[in-house]
């Protein structure tokens, strides 16, 4: 949510299961409304493709993710009879957006979410059940897990991937070289990532060994968790009420990260990042190794040699934050068969190779990890294949919890790196009754 | 509406029932007076008595932002403010933040006002000066103090670092004071010049007899600014004083915008508050109690200035 803020990227988090409450089937079945009524998830009209019949479809997305979703959007209209409108809404604007045309029953027939919020969504009832229409696709199995887990509820899929974004390592080659480290050897634990951090930030000048946003929840989940869950533990527990963040391999990951504060191996301005231009400072050049978006891949510019790599735990091991935007059909869409003509579309072979591979992104499918245009480039291959190990963590009250910049996480984290490091046992607590109330 | 209003007195039945009645023009008169005022009173009840209506019964309600009402459950949502580890702290900074802004901004406008009171050569180029923030949204003048400020993208740090003023790049928004005080800095750029105004009109309003008068007597400057001045500016500074410590008490967007409320929670004011409850934790029935009760202070506080207001007319 905050979504961190503004223009730029935010990092995605939150996820699924299945979790006790409110009378969820029941408003599923009420919002359900006329229309075509798929409301138990039934195949539907027109077959497993859905129906293009030249139908105007509208949609939702949010800045953070516009590029794709423009690119997807595009790319249908041209070849389709049905038409989609898509609209951009502001990032941080996006919640509260969908919050208020959800009370008055103006959702559009489409709507991305930040997969993190897929859960309060879809425990809301506001997403059309597709389980049978998302079980009917030949490669069902192979769609990205953690956004499929995300969207199921109570036993029902409601949304399918849309755009992914994962946490990788960026490294930067020619730095790596200056330093005398070897530009194919990144690190492969949180141990040696802080070796080449401190070698290169040695370098002096304005060259800095890493970079992360220490005033930003949303890059915490994002580029932090992915180190504690490579060494085999978790951040929540199942059902996302209790948190684990205090946990030995969380305090080595937090550890990290303090030394880089206390030695000033990040860029000025660490402390401070609110989300906002975190991923602005390693394209120009100057640092040396730090996570980053995957969306970003596309973005660097042409002069910079640069590597990407899984994000290492303390002792090896390797993970990444399965983020971007999840999507399904509101529950009040009246054009359900053609609002699935598009989403199957998208994630067919055809939009996902030429449109979303062409454009350097992350497919939403295990199966095309390596395709014409990741055979390409062997470091795309590394990005796609981390899909199938990668997690999105699950919680009804995620946003708010671990986005908020005045929620409980961003204590903890500033606590653990900036501040008083005793105080993690109670900032977990904190994180835990935040994520149960 | 209009043909209404103008109608009614002279339609028969009104005229016809109008001996039986003491008073048949008293009531032509008063509808007349519904006619002309009933324009202004709906807008008043469909656009304020509504929704604060509604927004009472939200603060009564279990209410989620992505179910809707899910039924009454006072007082839960009240005492949930008080359970808010965010809301005290809240109270003191955005108390702390009015104190601050209104006494730099009414002392500064008032100078300025002075400095641009007589008709001098250049004197119109100044007053444009001064005045020309205030034609800026908030969000905008927001949105470009965070780019000035920003470590990464602004400017100023680098300047004076060139200049020899500052040792490495500057933190403006990185601690809580520096917080509290950048954003003092914007909010005093922003509107000096439109408390200026204000007060400049009340300048301009004091008969200029008073002053020779006072100068035929011998009066210094600063006795001229004490008894003469300032006692006849005093329903304009109490204008002013209402519509900042109002519009402080009630500050978002700067905060929004430049701190979100950091670092570490120094900078979250009431109003922040309330949005974090609606749109970050998803809960309208907590953020309507915290509305009520930030009304309610208002309109203690604004009865309080209003009447400080009369007193001062009075004298």
């Amino acid at each position: 949510m905050r979504t961190a803020t503004r223009a730029r990227r935010h990092p995605g988090r939150g996820s699924t299961r299945t979790i006790a409450a409110i009378a969820a089937v029941g408003l599923v079945t009420a919002c359900g409304s006329g229309g075509s009524g798929e409301t138990s998830g039934e195949t539907g009209a027109g077959g497993p493709d859905g129906v293009d019949d030249g139908t105007t479809l509208t949609m939702w997305t949010r800045a953070a993710t516009q590029a794709q979703s423009e690119a997807l959007v595009a790319a249908y209209n041209e070849s389709h009879e049905n038409q989609i409108e898509l609209t951009v809404i502001p990032t941080d604007d996006y919640q509260a957006k969908v919050g208020a045309a959800a009370g008055s029953g103006e959702l559009p027939d489409l709507f991305a979410s930040d997969v993190v919020f897929v859960p309060n969504y879809t425990s809301s009832g506001l997403f059309t059940d597709l389980t049978d229409r998302i079980e009917s696709l030949p490669y069902a199995d192979a769609l990205a897990p953690a956004h499929i887990d995300a969207g199921t509820f109570e036993g029902s899929k409601y949304v399918v991937p849309h755009t992914l974004d994962l946490s990788v390592l960026f490294y930067n080659k020619d730095l790596y070289a200056k330093a005398g480290l070897d530009p194919e050897q990144p690190p492969t634990t949180l141990a040696e990532w802080d070796q080449h951090a401190r070698a290169i930030d040695a370098l002096g000048d304005d060259v800095h060994g890493t970079f992360f946003g220490g005033n930003c929840g949303g890059c915490g989940v994002f580029t932090w968790w992915p180190s504690i869950w490579a060494a085999g533990e978790d951040v929540m527990n199942d059902d996302g009420t209790e948190a684990n963040l205090a946990s030995d391999v969380a305090q080595q990951v937090y550890d990290v990260y303090r030394g880089w504060a206390a030695d000033d191996v990040t860029a000025p301005g660490a402390r401070d990042e609110t989300g906002t231009t975190w991923t602005g400072y390693f394209p120009e050049g100057n640092i040396g190794v730090m996570p980053m978006p995957s969306t970003t891949f596309g973005l660097m510019p042409d002069d910079l040699d640069f590597g990407v790599a899984p994000i290492p735990g303390p002792d090896g091991g390797e993970s990444t934050f399965v983020g971007g935007d999840a999507i399904g059909i509101s529950a009040a869409s009246e054009h359900v068969d053609q609002a699935w003509n598009f989403l199957a579309w998208s994630l067919g072979d055809e939009a996902q190779i030429d449109v979303v591979a062409a454009n350097g992104d992350v497919v939403a499918r295990t199966d095309l990890a390596s395709n014409k245009h990741s055979d390409a480039d062997p470091r795309l291959v590394t990005v796609n294949e981390l899909l199938a190990s990668g997690r999105t963590p699950y919680s009804l009250n995620f946003g708010q919890t671990f986005n908020d910049p005045n929620g409980p996480w961003l204590t903890l984290m500033r606590d653990a790196v900036y501040g008083d490091e005793t105080k993690l046992e109670e900032n977990n607590e904190a994180v835990s009754s935040s994520l149960s109330s | 509406m209009q043909s209404q209003v103008t109608d009614r007195p002279v339609a028969s039945p009104v005229r016809d029932r109008a001996p039986t009645r003491r008073t048949p023009w008293w009531r032509s008169r008063a509808l007349k007076g519904i006619g002309y005022a009933s324009p202004t009173a709906l807008f008043v009840l469909v656009l304020f008595i509504v929704p604060l209506l509604l927004v009472g019964r939200m603060s009564a309600s279990d209410w989620p932002l992505l179910r809707g009402d899910q039924g009454l459950n006072l007082p839960d949502n009240y005492t949930a403010v008080a359970d808010n580890a965010l809301f005290w702290p809240a109270v003191r900074f955005t108390l702390l933040y009015t104190v601050i802004v209104t006494v730099i901004l009414l002392g500064l406008a008032l100078l300025l006002a002075l400095m641009v009171q007589e008709q001098r050569p250049g004197v119109g180029f100044f007053r444009t000066v001064f005045f020309l923030p205030s034609a800026l949204g908030l969000a905008s003048a927001s949105l470009l103090f965070w780019g000035l400020y920003s470590p990464s993208i602004g400017p100023i740090g680098p300047i004076l670092e060139w200049l020899g003023l500052a040792d490495g790049p500057i933190s403006f928004l990185g601690t809580s004071t520096s917080a509290l005080w950048s954003t003092v800095f914007l909010i005093v750029w922003k509107f000096a010049g439109f408390y200026m105004l204000i007060l400049l009109v009340g300048l301009q309003g004091i008969p200029h007899d008073v002053y020779e008068a006072a100068r035929m007597d011998g009066a210094s400057r600063w006795q001229t600014f004490r008894s003469i001045t300032l006692p006849l500016l005093r329903p304009s500074i109490a204008l002013t004083l209402i519509l900042c410590v109002t519009g402080s008490l009630l500050a978002f967007d700067q905060f929004f915008i430049l701190t979100k409320g950091g670092p570490d929670n120094s900078t979250v004011t009431v109003v922040q508050l309330i949005y974090r409850e609606a749109f970050q934790r998803l809960d309208l029935g907590t953020a309507a109690a915290i509305s009520m009760i930030v009304l309610v202070v208002l309109l203690i506080l604004n009865i309080a200035q209003f009447l400080g207001l009369r007193r001062a007319d009075e004298a």
